[in-house]
């Protein structure tokens, strides 16, 4: 199902360790020895983190071996900034309402006036 | 109308923290922005997504009142939503939670800003913190628009050639 893919997207970033090797292969490639080195758990552990981004297509890996080079998958991320953006694009198509709501409000507030007060503020 | 775009809306969502944060100026004054975000007949008019009516059940604006409404498409309810006022500062504060029925244990804290700018102008300032990083992105990534299945589906095109 789609949304089981979603999840384990969203699951695989949950946890601040695997979050950590996302945002340093941001930056560039790096073998399990290199980002095993970085943190203060054992290569298997985070040979299984990888094995979950993995899972998720969050990351790509030229094999098994210790040294292969580990490889995000930027396009996943790139869909994740069109989430954003079309939640922008949401609340932004929101507040042109609220926009029309505020400009009716001030033509109501013209019509019950029986005569313009210029330069008066409202 | 013209002006509309020189002030858009911008948000952001952090990489480590969960939450969620827009800001959106407008052509009205803080008191009228308000209004319009608190009594009933005018936030019936622009609250909830485009393709949705909205039908407020329950509407209590004070300290410590609770709200619900339901989305409806073509006469059908299609999402419920219900909260409470956890404060109510006239003109300045509005502090409340968010709950989709659809997925119960996901509740947001919701605190908005509201101040007074040059001109007559106001900006409101809505940040949303829910309990986790994962609940941040799935609010992010859902909602009720056919964007977001387009979206779900690109993601899973993407995730199978991966």
């Amino acid at each position: 199902m789609v949304t089981d893919r979603l999840s384990r997207a969203f699951a695989a970033l949950a946890d601040p360790i695997r979050r950590d090797i996302v945002a340093r292969l941001a930056v560039d490639d790096a073998s399990v020895g290199e980002l095993a080195a970085v943190y203060p758990v054992s290569v298997q552990a985070v040979s299984r983190h990888l094995k979950v981004l993995e899972s998720a297509g969050l990351v790509s890996r030229g094999g098994d071996s210790y040294r292969r080079p580990c490889h995000l998958e930027a396009e996943v991320f790139d869909l994740m900034t069109k989430w954003i953006e079309r939640y922008r694009r949401e609340a932004e198509q929101r507040f042109q309402r609220l926009d029309a709501v505020l400009a009716a409000m001030d033509h109501d507030d013209q019509q019950r006036q029986s005569r313009r007060k210029r330069g008066a503020a409202s | 109308m013209s002006n509309v775009t020189a002030h858009e809306t911008t948000i952001e969502a952090p990489a480590d923290l969960p939450t969620i944060t827009i800001v959106r100026e407008f052509d009205a004054s803080v008191e009228k922005l308000f209004r319009a975000w608190t009594e009933l007949e005018l936030v019936v008019q622009w609250i909830g997504p485009r393709s949705i009516q909205t039908r407020i059940d329950h509407w209590d604006v004070r300290t410590g009142g609770s709200w619900r409404y339901v989305g409806l498409r073509d006469g059908e309810e299609v999402a419920r939503f219900f909260g409470s006022f956890h404060e109510i500062r006239p003109n300045q504060r509005l502090v409340q939670t968010f709950t989709y029925e659809g997925f119960p244990d996901g509740v947001s804290l919701e605190m908005l800003t509201f101040e007074a700018l040059p001109g007559g102008r106001s900006r409101a300032s809505i940040v949303s913190v829910v309990d986790s990083l994962a609940g941040r992105d799935a609010i992010l990534a859902s909602g009720m628009d056919v964007g977001v299945r387009e979206g779900y589906e690109k993601l899973d095109k993407l995730l199978t050639t991966t």
